[in-house]
Formats: structure tokens, sequence, C-alpha cells
């Protein structure tokens, strides 16, 4: 017992240790993230519940029944073609796997709408809305209510619940996922995706497009950095002071494809940008009839057609 | 539109090659034509190879011919894959590895599109055409010409895929499937696209016909006493793979038609501008893409059933709950295509339902293990090739299946979706289920077919090779997907730590490579010592099913008389009821068999060119190819002497022959 004691934890935690420096998706930073990798973890388990005795039985019989094996009881053909004609006997097969079928199942609706990208995550701080832009083939990331813009880097506070909206600008279908704080969810043109995250840990992460959109998809990438409030708060006010301004004709620019694109910062945002973007790639009729609840868009009401002087 | 224009399209000198990979490509393939051609020059062949082969209606040369095909764009999407693993084990940090994105993006592309396309369905219908006549013991199939067509067709979609080394110089870079709006015009300007376009509308019309040509002759040409209950296994999966195909191929060809509507004549089924809807492709391709893994899949599980059941020395058990897995996997088929999208956003109720459907799945396909192990309990399992592959299969299919039914939970896909891990899963399904069953199924065949057997030390040698390198290619893709990593990635930072996992990944397909080359030296090595595995029965796995009641390799007419089928394994019964013996044959009858046909040549030979002048706008080229087509095809439906007729006498003279030459 005393062994087990002292040597147990150190193995485990050395373990650990090792899959947490190589593991995003098992070293979650957040909520998020934390309960899809429990989820990947239950259901591999439940899994292994049918999965080992199947593998396990199969070997033995395989073995056992080898054609060198002189000592197997062997069954006649005749015999056993009697015994095989009744479907009765075979429907007590399909009872196992439905039973674990029917555990995952019940996980499954559970964990899908628990889970659900569009879902917020319950807290009592006010959550910080990040609107995503994905261009060909750089990230635009516009923080609303701080009216500052970035490029390819991304920084909030824990703790807080992020609302990301996702959409995209004359660029293909793309893929937004940051591992360590949450599975994916695609940013499309004409139209905003929702996904809900929250850090709990300060730390850099990694994000990165996983659609294939192009020559530049394996350089569009972006850091990620859960700080505290603080410097949060100290982050906004230096880029608030020190980088230009993304006006319409800089976006402009910044619309035209481009690769390996290195971070920028903006000091305040076109108003009114996203909606525009937006608007931009919606047919003719479908402003109001958009799948997207329009609640999560607050301008949708009032939202230009397109911008004078944006790049159709 | 000036006159040059109008004659050449969009087709200009730039087109011919001039980089390093289309001009090896194109001096690669002039090569090998220059060299077949002279072989069958040097050896006086050319009218042999017309007469007995290329224009035959018969489906086991018809079979014969689609495993060839399939076998060399085996080895040409098998280059592919090196050059994939090559790029990723090297592009770490500053190193951009030796391939630039958009190179690297057209042959991930060319990969998938071909191994699918051109490799797995190829060796399913060569597989299909070669046995199932003969398990329901019928002579041919209920539409011998549509069947040459096909094949044809199919051969025309391969060397359409293959054109652009000659002609364009590059193909589509948009992942297998060419999603939109990325397969648009405005993201892919070049002809790769058209290319991908045209390639498979040629062999999915060939592939429609099949589908549709073995549905009705399973359905209507089964031996007298062959009810639906008493179909081999291969057959019943055959038959819902079939269903698949005939349900799901118009979706395919409907759906890149209006691909093609949108990029050559300016329309918006699915751009971003002028209520265009890239949702929409990506919904399409998906309910015909996702029934399509079905179809690669099931007719391998007819095959582990029949191999099972045979080096067991044992009837199936469980025949029934076979069937119903067959039947029910085909109707979820339908029901479970959003899955590959949940990322898509179209909400938590609807992912849920996708979810739990697709792991309805996993019931099925557990009954079938369950049933295979109970048909090996108490049996004399024989440890031949075949059943190591089935050993192997279940390994790597387990392994694969778990992955699958963890992604069919929306929670888990969302980190795991796009991801290597995905890119592993299906690998581990496709190679370690679909072709694992079809090279148990040529090995197990290969005698029926050929009248000699393979090399049983040099297959086992080439499974372990197989075997191995599987898991060591793919091992390390689930971790990479753990970590974080995206498929498609043509580079990443050295930080990643992805570097080391890609390398032993990028070993392990080596010696993948080696354990495919090894299957050819067992194929050359056996047909040198063929004389000493020479099957003179007929019969050479004591097996249990009516391909094996006939000589290998098999007459022209299959049957000398149309055998009448007692029970589920008809030729184990026959025997059976013969003491051992194949039963004789009495009274011998007139047989009518289909006539060779060039016409499935000329048809295709029309339809490539329809195909080619698409890709460039060459429209008279392709009225001309439309018109030529429509025309064989009017002057082929004026033939009424479309059979020949063996004579019983010579049927007799031929089985005495046979029966005595068996004797000695």
């Amino acid at each position: 017992m005393g062994l087990r004691r002292t040597i147990r934890p150190r193995i485990s935690r050395n373990i650990r240790d090792i899959i947490e420096v190589m593991f995003s998706i098992l070293d979650p930073k957040g909520p998020i993230a934390m309960q899809e990798k429990g989820l990947i973890i239950t259901a591999v388990s439940i899994m292994l519940i049918i999965v080992v005795p199947v593998l396990v039985a199969l070997v033995a019989v395989v073995w056992k029944y080898r054609a060198g094996n002189k000592g197997a009881k062997r069954e006649g053909n005749p015999d056993d073609r009697a015994k095989n004609t009744s479907f009765a006997r075979e429907a007590v097969w399909w009872i196992f796997p439905s039973i674990i079928v029917a555990i995952l199942g019940v996980i499954t609706w559970k964990s899908a709408h628990a889970l659900d990208p569009s879902q917020a995550v319950s807290s009592n701080v006010k959550p910080l809305t990040i609107q995503v832009v994905a261009l060909d083939w750089k990230w635009l990331f516009i923080y609303p209510q701080q009216n500052i813009a970035t490029v390819n880097f991304i920084q909030f506070p824990t703790g807080t619940p992020l609302n990301f909206e996702l959409t995209a600008d004359g660029a293909p279908m793309n893929g937004f996922w940051i591992p360590q704080l949450g599975g994916q969810e695609y940013a499309m043109a004409g139209m905003t995706n929702q996904l809900h995250l929250m850090a709990t840990a300060p730390g850099v992460f990694t994000g990165q497009a996983t659609e294939i959109n192009g020559q530049g998809f394996a350089g569009m990438k972006f850091e990620v950095k859960a700080t505290s409030q603080n410097d949060f708060d100290a982050w906004v006010a230096s880029v608030r002071r020190s980088a230009h301004p993304l006006t319409l004709d800089e976006y402009n620019n910044l619309v035209e494809p481009s690769q390996n694109n290195p971070q920028a910062l903006y000091s305040s945002v076109q108003e009114n940008l996203y909606g525009a973007i937006v608007a931009k790639f919606m047919a003719p009729g479908m402003m109001m009839s958009s799948s997207t609840p329009s609640s999560s868009m607050p301008d949708m009401q009032n939202m230009p057609a397109n911008m004078p002087g944006m790049k159709m | 539109m000036t006159l040059t224009q109008f004659i050449f399209g969009k087709l200009t000198l730039d087109a011919l090659p001039h980089v390093w990979y289309t001009i090896g490509g194109t001096a690669f393939l002039l090569a090998m034509g220059v060299a077949a051609a002279g072989f069958l020059t040097y050896k006086k062949l050319w009218k042999w190879l017309w007469n007995e082969w290329l224009t035959s209606t018969d489906p086991k040369k018809i079979g014969i011919m689609y495993i060839l095909v399939a076998s060399v764009m085996f080895f040409r999407g098998g280059l592919d894959a090196v050059m994939i693993w090559f790029q990723q084990a090297s592009a770490a940090g500053v190193s951009q590895g030796y391939l630039d994105p958009g190179h690297f993006q057209q042959i991930f592309t060319a990969h998938g599109d071909i191994m699918v396309f051109f490799v797995t369905m190829g060796f399913l219908f060569g597989l299909i055409n070669l046995i199932v006549p003969l398990q329901i013991g019928a002579r041919d199939l209920a539409f011998p010409f549509l069947n040459s067509l096909g094949f044809w067709l199919y051969l025309a979609g391969a060397i359409l895929i293959n054109f652009f080394f000659v002609i364009g110089g590059d193909f589509a870079a948009t992942g297998w499937l060419a999603t939109a709006p990325l397969s648009e015009l405005q993201f892919s300007p070049g002809v790769g696209v058209d290319y991908w376009i045209w390639s498979l509308q040629v062999s999915g019309l060939g592939t429609l016909l099949g589908g549709i040509n073995f549905l009705v002759t399973i359905l209507k040409m089964r031996a007298p006493g062959m009810t639906l209950k008493k179909m081999p296994l291969f057959v019943w999966t055959s038959l819902c793979s079939m269903v698949l195909v005939v349900s799901v191929f118009p979706i395919l060809t409907a759906t890149i038609a209006l691909l093609f509507l949108d990029r050559t004549f300016g329309m918006h089924f699915f751009t971003l501008t002028a209520g265009g809807n890239p949702m929409m492709y990506t919904n399409l391709i998906w309910m015909w893409g996702h029934p399509e893994v079905y179809i690669l899949i099931l007719p391998s599980f007819g095959i582990f059933s029949e191999v099972v059941a045979t080096f067991s020395g044992k009837r199936l058990v469980g025949y029934m709950s076979l069937v119903l897995a067959a039947i029910e996997i085909s109707l979820l088929a339908f029901l479970v295509w959003l899955h590959h999208f949940f990322t898509m956003g179209a909400g938590a109720d609807v992912n849920a339902f996708f979810g739990i459907v697709t792991m309805f799945i996993a019931i099925p396909t557990g009954i079938q293990m369950i049933s295979w192990i109970r048909t090996m309990y108490r049996g004399r399992v024989n440890f031949t090739t075949p059943i190591y592959w089935f050993l192997g299969f279940v390994g790597t299919f387990t392994f694969g299946g778990m992955a699958g039914v963890l992604m069919a939970s929306p929670g888990a896909d969302f980190q795991l979706h796009n991801s290597l891990f995905l890119v592993a899963h299906f690998h581990t399904m496709i190679v370690g289920g679909a072709l694992f069953g079809i090279f148990a199924g040529i090995t197990y065949w290969w005698p029926k077919v050929t009248g000699w057997k393979l090399n049983e030390r040099l297959g086992r040698r080439a499974f372990w090779l197989w075997i191995v390198g599987f898991f060591m290619s793919f091992v390390p893709l689930y971790i990479l997907g753990f970590m974080g990593a995206t498929r498609r990635l043509d580079h990443y930072d050295a930080s990643t730590g992805f570097q080391p996992l890609f390398i032993i990944s990028a070993i392990g397909v080596v010696i993948i490579a080696c354990g495919a080359l090894m299957q050819v030296w067992q194929v050359i090595v056996s047909f040198k010592e063929r004389k000493q595995n020479l099957d003179t029965t007929g019969d050479p796995w004591n097996a249990r099913t009516l391909e094996w009641s006939v000589p290998s390799p098999v007459p022209s007419y299959s049957f000398a008389v149309i055998p009448e089928v007692c029970d589920r394994d008809a030729f184990w019964d026959m025997k059976e009821a013969n003491g051992g013996m194949p039963p004789k044959i009495t009274k011998y009858e007139d047989i009518e068999m289909p006539k060779n046909t060039a016409m499935g040549i000329y048809v295709s030979g029309f339809v490539f060119l329809i195909g080619f002048a698409m890709v460039w706008q060459i429209w008279w080229l392709a009225a001309v190819g439309l018109i030529g087509a429509i025309a064989c095809v009017i002057i082929r439906s004026f033939d009424e002497e479309t059979e020949y007729v063996i004579p019983a006498g010579q049927v007799e003279k031929m089985e005495t022959a046979r029966q005595l030459a068996m004797r000695q």
C-alpha cells in the first residue's frame, strides 16, 4: 500500500506533465475545452466496455480454434446448420451494442446541447465580444466594446466569458479554432456564427484556420493571450494610444490576399464595419430571414446594404 | 470571339508542360505508352488485346481490367501520399519543405480523389464483376454492353484526372471534395477544378451505369432456387452497395454540374456573391459523400464474411444478422451526412440528431464482429493470407470505429474536426476496412481467376509490412490531432513539436510502400511458380459458394449447366449430396453469350472528348463529342445480333477435356 501511494502519484504526475506539454486538446485552459476533453475520455471509456471483450474474445477464439490445435472441440457442419436458422438466437447479440449506443446517445444529446457553440458560458462576469473576420489569409479581430482591432492576435482577461462572432469577407469557408480553449466553428461570409469560450488560466495559446482555403492556409494562425483584467485594460489603453486606426481605406488594403501576415493593432475601428462586412455578402432580401438570430447582431436593423467606399 | 478562341477555347501554348512535375508526369506517361505499344507490336499482340480483352463484354475479363487499372492508379495515388508525407516531415520552422503550398494542395487533392474514385472503386467494381455473377450462378450480367461502357468511362475518367500533367499543368487545390466557394472561379481560376469536375463526371457516369447493371443482375439473374435469403454475403453487401450507388451518384453528378455552371457560365449556385450558398454545396456533396464511404466498405464486409466462413470450415453463423446489418448500414448512410460539418452552426438539436444516428451505425457494425467470432468459434481456422487480412482489419477497424463514434458526438467533434485525428480516422476505415477487404478478396479469389494460387509466404510478409507501416503512419496522426495539428498543413512552426511524429509517420508510409511492392513481388513470384500452385480442382480452399463449383480459370460460359440452388452454401450442399465431389453434369445445352463490341470504347472516347473540351471551353469539340457519343449509342441500338451461341456439343467437348485433364 505504502509503495503504491508514493510511486503512483509521481508517475501519473510525470505522465500528466508530458501530456500537458504536448497535447493542446488534453491540456484545456477553459471550461469548454475542459468539458470537451471530459466528453472524449468518457465516450472512449464507455466504448472500451464492449470493444475490449470483443477483441479478447476474437483473439482467444482464433487461437483456440486454429487448424493446428489438436485439442479443440469442433462443431460438425450439419448440426450447426440446424442451429443457426433461427434469428431469435441472433437477436440477443443486438442487445449489448444497443445498450452501449443508448448510453452514448444520451451523453451525446446532453453534451451537444451543453457544448453548443452558440450557448453562452454561464458566469456573473460581463462577457467580452470579439468579432472575428476571416480574410485571405489572416484573421481580423474587432473589439466593439473597446473600439479597437487586431490582426492575428487576441488578448482577453481570464474568467471573462468570450463571445466570438465569426464571419468572413471575400474568403472561402474558414474554421476558427483555439484548441486549448475549446472546439471550432466555421467563419463564413454573409452570416455570423457564434462561438462562446472562456479562459480560466492565463497563458499564451495558438489559434488557427482549420478549413482549407487556398495558398496561405498554413500561415493563417493567430496568437491568443489570456491575462488578468488589469493587464487587459492596460493593453487596450496602449492599443488605443499607439497604433493607427482601422479606416475604410486601411480595411480595403487588409482585404487584399496576403500570406503569413505579422500581427497588427488598430487604435479605433470604422463605425459599423463588422455589420457592413456581414451585409456585403447577404443575398438581397435575406437580411431578416437569416438563420442567425438577429439579437446577436445589434446593428441588424439599420445595417447598410453596403458601406460606401467598401470594396466588393 | 476570334477564330483562335473559337478553335482552341481557353487553350494556349502555356498549357503545355513547363514545370518539373508536369514535364516529369508527361514524360512518364509517354514512356509508359511507348513501352506498352512497343511491346505489343514486337509480340504482335495488338489483335489479341483488342479481340480478347478491350472489346470483351465478359465480366470476368472486364473485372480483371478494372483491377489492373486500379492497381496502376494505386501506385499513382501512393506516390502522392509519399510526397505529402515527405513535405510534412520536412516543413517545420525555417524549412519550407520541397513543395510550394499550391502544389502541395494539388497533391493531397489528387491523392484523395484517386484513392477513392479510381483505386477503391476500381478494385471494388473489379471484384464485383469477377465474383458476383459466379456467386449467383449467372453466365453474364443483365446488360453486358453497359458493363463494358461503364469500365471504359471509368478508364476515361482515370485518364482525364491525369491529363492535366500533359495539358493544363494544374489540378484542383481544394481538397478532394472541391468545397465551395474555394472551388469557385473567384478562388480557383485555373483549369484544375475543371479537370476535377470532368474526370468525376465521366467516371461517375460509369459508376452509375455499373450500379444499375449489378442491381438488376443481382435481382433478376440469380440461378433457380437462389432466393434472396440464399444469396452469399458478398452478393448481399454488393447489392446494398449498388443500391447506394444508384441512389446517391446522381446527387454527385447534379452537384458538380451546378459547380460547372457556376464556373463556366457565371451562375451563382455556390458563389459568395449574388445569393449563392456555399453551405448548400457542403450539404449536397456530403449527401453523396457519406453514402459513398459505405459504398466502399460494404462489399469488404461481404468479402470478410466469405473468407471467415471458408477458412473456418464452417457455415456462416448469424447470416440473417449480417444481412440485416448491411441493410441497416445502407439505410442509415442516408441520415448522417451532417456529421461532416457539425461546426457549420446548425444548432444543438440538428447536431445531436445526426450524431446519434451516426452512432446507431456502430450497432450493425458491432454485430458483424460478433457474427464472425461466433463463426470461428468451434471451427477450424486456417491461417491463410486472407485470414491475416481479416485479423488486421478487425484490429484497425475497431480502432478507427471507436474514433468515428467519438467524432459522432458533436461536443467532441468540435475539437477533433479537421484535425489530423480525423485524417487518421478515415484512413483507418478506408485502408484498414475497405482496402484490407479488397486484398483479402483478391488473394481468396485469385486462383479462381488465374488458375493458380498466390504465394502464401510472400503474402504474409506483405501483410506484416502493411500492418506495421499502417500503425506507424496513422497512430502518430491520431496523436498529432490531440496536439492540435490541423490537416492539410504544408508548413508548421518548429515550436509545435509536430515534427518528430510527422517523421515517424513518414517512415510508416515507406514501410507501407514496401508492403505494396512486396505484393507486386508476390504476384511475380507466384506467376513464375504457378506450375507448383495450380488449382486443378476449381475448389482450392474447400469453399462453400457457387463460384467454386466451376473450373479455375473459369471458362468463357462460366457454367456448363446453370446450377439448381437448394441451400445458402450452395456448392457445399452439392458437394455433401455428392459425397464430397462436385456434381456430375449429364445433359448439356446450347449456351448464348454476348458478342464482343468496341462500341463502349468509342462512346467513352467521345465522352472523354466532351470532358476535355469542357475543361478548355472548346465548344465545337464538345459538340463533336456529344454527337459522336449519341450516334454510337444509336448505332449500337440497331445491332440486333449481339449474342452468339456455343453449341451443346462444343460445351460437352470442352468440359470432358477439362475433366480428363483434372483426373491426370
